[in-house]
């Protein structure tokens, strides 16, 4: 079936996540909530951990976990630009390199009423840095 | 369940609405969407286009030929309207943009002007926002208390909840949907209405679901005030109605203030029109309802009893064949129930499902539904659901088993 959106990477990494649960302790926690469908995902920092929680769809749980594998040791300045790149892939389809697995939403782009689910976990990690500190901190610490 | 033994020509029926005929992502276009809006036939469509064409002016305004044709034109949606709800007389009904507006109406003129702080308003667990947020809206203005009767696991209203609310006769209003939007429950209006009047409360229904599956008549039930909107009786969006009996309507204050509400305005004082123009206030949605009126005639044509039969056979074939589905759990299982089915699935998300069948053509709706409290209650952060129109077919249900079956073999 033309089920694109649901090919292995996705659904794999949604049904087994490695960087899912709420850590014990944690330096900061961004939030970020779909009003439209109740979705909801926390991202928790701290030192070089990098985890969330994701309560909803299939899209953004593996959204969360691929963007927790890709932002892990990253600084806040390299974060960004993944963000801006990961956004332009969904909006365009066209894959990038550098992106890696998270590629493998790159076809976000065909259901654009799915978009918000794919970006819910990055606005709740932006949170989750602004909450951290200062520009400049790196995510990994 | 073959074809020949339905109640209805659904096949003749489909003819009428030309967007049922389109292809969705290739596959065959099926709406199972209805409860959210319905799909609008061609007499609808023409009836709005013949007024634009042939017959357009603002309404109780020009004493000119145009404009006293689509006055009567619009005034007579006024009288189909009381016919459909078999109301005492035309006056009883006040055009507004939706049920949601119907609703705020009464919140906003009845409930401000006759309850008074401390008194209460009741409403159920299974409420749409629509019927919930103004009445918050009204508590936190007006000091009046907001109560809620609890729903059983079935999804019925609990009775032994109900008498509780109402125990210390603080109860003004009974609020309430008389077909849930999400369970498919219908309530018994009759027996709620002799219960709150009894309880020297007024009884508000909300017919947005009802009023489409069903013939309703408010004076068999007694009702006080009962909403609809017309976008879900294959009518146009933008037209809505409220019913409410006479003697509250003339004791109501105006809702908004203008042209068309009043008798005579000057800088010291206005006075106010009689209902229902007092509740009118601007120019109206003079296509839109002309387009109502003309839903009006095409269900009233097919007949409340042929769609009621037709639908209670597809809710049937569509309880049987959902059930089948491994994996699948309807919410709500009320005994009077009609054709509104929200189900979740292990492992798969409502929108996962959502988006899953719309690659194959076919619309559900996925989400809290406006009524997240509910959602609560049911312990789900949001479900699919499937509803039914009286175009739909039973191949559509097994459309949607089959869509069902591949998604969850997706997520297997």
């Amino acid at each position: 079936m033309s089920d694109v959106l649901y090919q292995s990477v996705v659904l794999e990494r949604s049904r087994n996540p490695r960087h899912a649960g709420r850590p014990v302790v944690f330096m900061a926690e961004g939030q970020s909530e779909n009003r439209m469908c109740g979705d909801k995902v926390s991202v928790f920092l701290d030192g070089a951990l990098l985890r969330h929680e994701a309560l909803g769809c299939t899209i953004l749980a593996a959204s969360a976990e691929l963007m927790c594998e890709a932002a892990t040791g990253k600084t806040v300045d390299e974060i960004a630009t993944l963000s801006d790149k990961f956004e332009h892939l969904l909006k365009t389809g066209q894959e990038i390199p550098e992106l890696g697995e998270l590629n493998a939403l790159a076809s976000i782009a065909q259901y654009p009423s799915r978009l918000r689910c794919a970006t819910l976990p990055w606005s709740a990690l932006r949170d989750a840095l602004a909450r951290a500190g200062s520009a400049g901190d790196s995510a990994s610490g | 369940m073959s074809i020949t033994t339905l109640p209805l020509d659904v096949h003749a029926i489909r003819q009428d609405f030309p967007i049922l005929s389109q292809k969705v992502h290739g596959k065959p276009f099926v709406f199972l969407d209805s409860g959210a809006s319905a799909q609008k036939p061609k007499q609808v469509i023409e009836a709005m286009r013949f007024v634009m064409e042939e017959q357009y002016a603002n309404v109780h305004r020009g004493l000119h030929y145009m404009s006293e044709k689509a006055s009567d034109a619009y005034e007579n949606v006024r009288d189909k309207v009381a016919e459909l709800l078999n109301a005492g007389s035309r006056e009883e009904i006040v055009f507004t943009r939706n049920a949601t507006e119907s609703i705020n109406l009464v919140a906003y003129t009845w409930g401000r002007s006759t309850l008074k702080p401390g008194d209460a308003v009741a409403v159920s667990e299974m409420e749409h926002h629509a019927n919930l947020v103004p009445w918050q809206m009204l508590r936190d203005a007006h000091g009046t208390e907001l109560r809620i009767i609890k729903i059983t696991d079935s999804g019925e209203l609990d009775w032994n909840s109900l008498e509780e609310v109402f125990a210390d006769g603080k109860v003004k209003l009974l609020a309430l949907t008389h077909m849930s939007n999400v369970l498919g429950t219908y309530t018994p209006v009759e027996r709620l209405a002799k219960f709150a009047h009894a309880h020297g409360a007024r009884i508000l229904l909300d017919g947005s679901q009802a009023i489409v599956h069903r013939a309703v008549d408010v004076r068999a039930i007694d009702a006080d005030f009962y909403v609809f909107s017309g976008h879900k009786l294959y009518g146009p969006t933008g037209i809505g109605v409220l019913y409410a009996k006479a003697d509250i309507l003339e004791a109501m204050p105006p809702f908004m203030g203008g042209g068309d509400m009043i008798v005579s305005v000057s800088y010291q004082k206005s006075t106010w029109a009689r209902p229902p123009h007092r509740f009118e206030a601007g120019t109206p949605a003079i296509i839109e309802t002309i387009g109502l009126g003309a839903a009006i005639d095409y269900v009233r044509a097919i007949g409340f009893d042929a769609i009621a039969a037709h639908e209670q056979h597809l809710t049937e074939h569509a309880l049987a064949t959902l059930n089948q589905v491994e994996g699948l759990r309807i919410l709500g299982s009320a005994q009077d129930r009609g054709g509104v089915f929200s189900f979740v699935m292990k492992d798969a998300h409502a929108h996962d499902i959502a988006t899953l069948l719309d690659r194959q053509g076919i619309a559900v709706r996925a989400g809290h539904h406006c009524a997240e409290p509910l959602m609560g209650r049911l312990g789900v952060s949001s479900t699919a659901r499937a509803s039914l129109g009286l175009y739909t077919l039973p191949e559509e249900i097994d459309a949607l088993a089959t869509g069902l079956e591949r998604v969850r073999k997706i997520f297997a």
